[in-house]
């Protein structure tokens, strides 16, 4: 946890004090901290934005502000698609591996619809992907943008498309197609929207560049399996004055997946580690491509291929996919996954064990106890919560391991659990003596009733099935 | 043949699947074109990916603006291609007649000079290979894998044989968990039988798994190595709280491999095996460092492993050993088993493919060895490992089309 941000390149490393020295240094706390050198400490962190810093804002401190900006710059640019409140920050990555740091902005997920889509089509699947939820652990779990590509090559089909997508959603759009005349249709129907702009080629790159500035919105840069030319074509961009791109190295399945691998690898460490600035930008991956397979390939099995494909690119890098697929079974390991790899990895893995409270138990109401490994910890308590029981929850000190590799390692053993029993009070705040252990810890069961003179009832394996348990075997 | 499931337009309800889709899943490459062609109308949605959008009609090129660039900026990138001072061990796993056992082969996991599949800097050394779980008494399945094994649950040989002629396993795990004192407290020599059994049905490099007694596991593990001695049989596992120095003795002694197990610690696992640099050579030890499924602490267990993997290269050589990965762990996540309502389901489907995220997030890592479960996860995490390892052929031609797929 005490490994220092990277800078721009890994070149330099950031200090709290090269930042300190750049604020007003006036303990103002107007930011919220105690005094600059805490805000500093903040900023190194990136738990704070600059702008926080009200006197830093000031003209007189602009030279000061701009030096910040640019001593704080990700190696990976931050792009933003669409207007507030909706609007998708991709990209902004300060590190190749998250545990040198951490990653920001977890990968955003576009479903795809096209112009030649029925109204009806059109609005029910834009809905289902906008209502695509999952909750997980205290997070919901979502879908992010929509991808209207235009199959037809028709710029009045298309306009009226990414018109009637404007009015169902306000998630971001990306417009996909290489016809300028076409991509001018569809940013005229949402002016405003700020969509990303797919995409520039090496052909039609100057259009879509004066596309992209007309109306201010990202611009993707495309170049499948060539590098040289998808730097040339972001360095001309750059050029032209386009300051968003989003780099397309193109998604290859099957007998592609090497170079898909090693084009998103060679980019974000070229931009992490070698501090290149021409590829210093998000990459966008195309999981759909899994759809471009042969006729007698069954429907599942390609959901299934773009499924993992989209988990393998969101662990290689990916800041974009675009998905066609949209089943729960397909999409859900890919959500979980991108919540796990997008999780600041400094934050501990084991919470405070204890006695935990839930509702407003009385001295009838059943006593639990699951391990103190956070993961186990938040399932279960979120089962408990949401099914508004009261009840006690003894949290085991097991050093973070889960129930069932904590019995098998020791660490969850019954000396713990009759010593937490012990020192917890709970003995105090109930008259019954009656335990419920988790289903995977049947194995101690016996041992707990010697060691603490409490009854066990070895309770459900998951803790899914706590509430109905409750309800059917708790007699206090 | 009926291996596509019926499926019926605009079903929100539970999909009813087939279990062959499952052996489609895994058999795909050798189903003939016939047995599909009846079915295709029964799919909701068909792609025609050979459909192309017509020709773009361009509008006329934007005028040249002053002071802008007219033509394109040429830039070359350059491959960031790195050296490491380290390289992980190479660790052979089974000994054939001739290297004095019985396996039919042996195989070599590790020797890795790079970080996983950075091909554009050096190509895999020894592709990662697969063991598959057998167990020596009957214990709780999730529906989708029972479906598979049910025929053979009870007779690990019978299991074992399974794995490997049909589901295409490099290695078999005999989980010797019958002998826990808490269970059945079988013998060692119960073990051993049991042993003997699985390695007369494959001829395949074994490894033992034991039921994580620290004491009883030594036990048994002693037996084991000792009847087997010069089999070269992966003992799963040795951890910090068993009598560390016993256990390396005896499976040096007798020509096996330890997996030196930690619970995701890169300290401990330096630490133990520290402890078995004593008694074994580096060349008979593989790591495990504690593999947690996804959705529980896959994060962890992914970056403890590249951790391990990048420290490996930069030269600590206490954490360049191939690492093993229990991926099995992945059906220890609700959302790989549980019903759930209709529009998360089927869970034939969605529990394969949580083990496969699993084993490739890990795969991606650096893992060599993978300790897994479902057959159809196993089957695409191995064509996975092909394909990385082939030359790509990425087509820029055919990556286009997504923009015109047609549902």
């Amino acid at each position: 946890m005490n490994e220092k941000a990277k800078a721009k390149g890994g070149i330099k490393e950031i200090s709290p004090i090269d930042v300190y020295k750049l604020l007003p240094k006036i303990n103002c706390k107007e930011c919220g901290q105690d005094n600059c050198m805490a805000f500093a400490t903040k900023l190194v962190n990136r738990e704070v934005l600059i702008e926080q810093c009200p006197p830093l804002l000031k003209k007189e401190n602009e030279k000061a502000y701009k030096q910040l900006k640019e001593m704080l710059k990700p190696p990976v640019k931050e792009v933003t698609v669409g207007t507030e409140p909706n609007a998708k920050k991709i990209g902004g990555k300060l590190v190749m591996y998250r545990h040198e740091f951490t990653y920001f902005n977890p990968t955003a997920i576009a479903i795809d619809v096209t112009d030649e889509m029925t109204e009806n089509e059109l609005v029910n699947r834009v809905k289902r992907a906008e209502q695509f939820s999952y909750e997980y652990i205290g997070y919901t779990l979502k879908l992010d943008m929509i991808a209207v590509r235009s199959t037809s090559n028709d710029p009045e089909r298309f306009r009226a498309t990414v018109k009637k997508v404007t009015e169902t959603t306000s998630m971001p759009m990306i417009l996909c197609t290489l016809n300028p005349s076409v991509a001018e249709a569809g940013l005229m129907a949402a002016p405003k929207s700020r969509p990303l702009l797919y995409a520039a080629t090496k052909e039609n790159w100057r259009d879509m560049a004066e596309l992209a500035l007309m109306y201010s919105c990202p611009l993707v840069a495309s170049s499948p399996n060539d590098l040289d030319t998808l730097a040339t074509i972001a360095k001309t961009l750059m050029a032209y004055g386009v300051q968003d791109i989003v780099l397309d190295p193109g998604t290859f399945a099957n007998e592609g997946l090497a170079d898909t691998l090693n084009n998103f690898t060679m980019l974000r460490r070229a931009a992490c580690k070698n501090g290149e600035e021409l590829v210093g930008f998000p990459l966008m991956g195309v999981p759909m491509v899994a759809w471009l397979d042969n006729h007698e390939t069954p429907e599942e099995i390609i959901k299934w291929r773009e499924a993992y494909l989209a988990s393998m690119l969101i662990v290689r890098y990916a800041d974009l996919i675009v998905m066609h697929g949209i089943d729960g079974w397909s999409m859900l390991p890919t959500v979980v996954l991108r919540q796990n790899i997008y999780t600041d990895p400094r934050k501990p893995v084991a919470v405070a064990p204890g006695l935990k409270v839930f509702g407003t138990p009385d001295e009838n109401s059943p006593v639990l106890f699951t391990t103190n490994f956070a993961l186990t910890y938040y399932t279960v308590a979120s089962d408990i919560e949401n099914s508004k029981i009261n009840a006690y929850l003894l949290v085991i000190d097991t050093e973070g391991s889960a129930v069932d590799s904590g019995v098998a390692g020791r660490k969850l053993t019954a000396e713990k659990v009759a010593e937490a029993i012990k020192t917890s009070g709970i003995e105090s705040k109930v008259k019954h003596r009656r335990l419920i252990i988790p289903g995977k810890a049947s194995r101690i069961s016996g041992e707990i009733e010697e060691l603490s003179g409490w009854k066990v009832q070895v309770g459900p394996r998951d803790s899914s099935e706590i509430p109905k348990y409750i309800q059917e075997k708790w007699q206090p | 043949m009926t291996l596509l499931p019926n499926k019926k337009k605009d079903d929100g309800a539970t999909i009813k699947l087939s279990p062959e889709i499952l052996d489609l899943l895994a058999k795909f490459q050798q189903v003939e074109l016939e047995d599909f062609e009846m079915e295709v109308g029964d799919l909701e949605i068909w792609l025609q990916p050979g459909a192309v959008a017509p020709l773009p009609t361009l509008k006329p090129a934007a005028p040249v603006v002053k002071g802008k660039p007219a033509e394109l900026q040429r830039a070359q990138f350059v491959l960031p291609v790195e050296t490491y001072p380290g390289k992980i061990v190479e660790v052979k796993l089974g000994a054939t007649r001739g290297e004095g056992g019985t396996r039919g082969r042996s195989i070599v996991i590790g020797g890795e000079t790079s970080p996983a599949y950075y091909t554009f800097e050096r190509p895999v050394v020894h592709p990662p290979v697969v063991t598959l779980d057998v167990f020596d008494m009957e214990v709780p399945l999730s529906k989708a894998v029972k479906m598979h094994v049910k025929d053979v649950v009870g007779d690990p040989a019978a299991w074992a044989k399974l794995a490997v002629e049909k589901f295409g396993a490099d290695m078999v795990t005999v989980h010797l968990i019958s002998v826990d004192p808490l269970l059945k407290d079988a013998k060692p020599k119960d073990a051993v039988k049991t042993v003997e059994k699985v390695a007369q049905a494959v001829d395949v490099p074994l490894v033992i798994g034991g039921c994580g007694d620290p004491a009883k596991d030594a036990d048994v593990f002693q037996e084991i190595a000792e009847t087997f001695a010069g089999e070269r049989f992966l003992i799963s596992s040795i951890t910090r709280d068993m009598d560390v120095e016993r256990c390396a003795k005896f499976v040096k002694k007798n020509g096996h491999v330890a997996l030196s197990f930690t619970p995701m610690d890169l300290n401990l696992a330096r630490e133990l095996n520290r402890r078995l640099y004593d008694f074994l050579g580096k060349e008979d030890i593989v790591m495990d460092l504690t593999t947690a499924a996804l959705g529980y602490g896959l994060d962890y267990a992914f970056t403890n492993m590249e951790r391990a993997r990048l420290a490996g290269l930069m030269g600590d050589t206490e954490l360049a050993h191939p690492m093993s990965s229990g991926t099995t762990n992945a059906w220890a996540a609700r959302e790989a088993w549980l019903k759930m309502p209709p529009e998360w389901e089927p869970r034939e489907l969605r529990g394969p493919l949580w083990e496969l995220t699993t084993a490739l997030t890990l795969l991606l890592a650096g893992v060599d060895l993978f300790m897994m479960m479902h057959p159809a996860a196993v089957k695409t995490l191995k064509d996975v490992v092909k394909q990385l390892t082939s030359d790509g052929k990425g087509d820029p031609a055919k990556y286009v089309k997504w923009l015109s797929l047609k549902p």
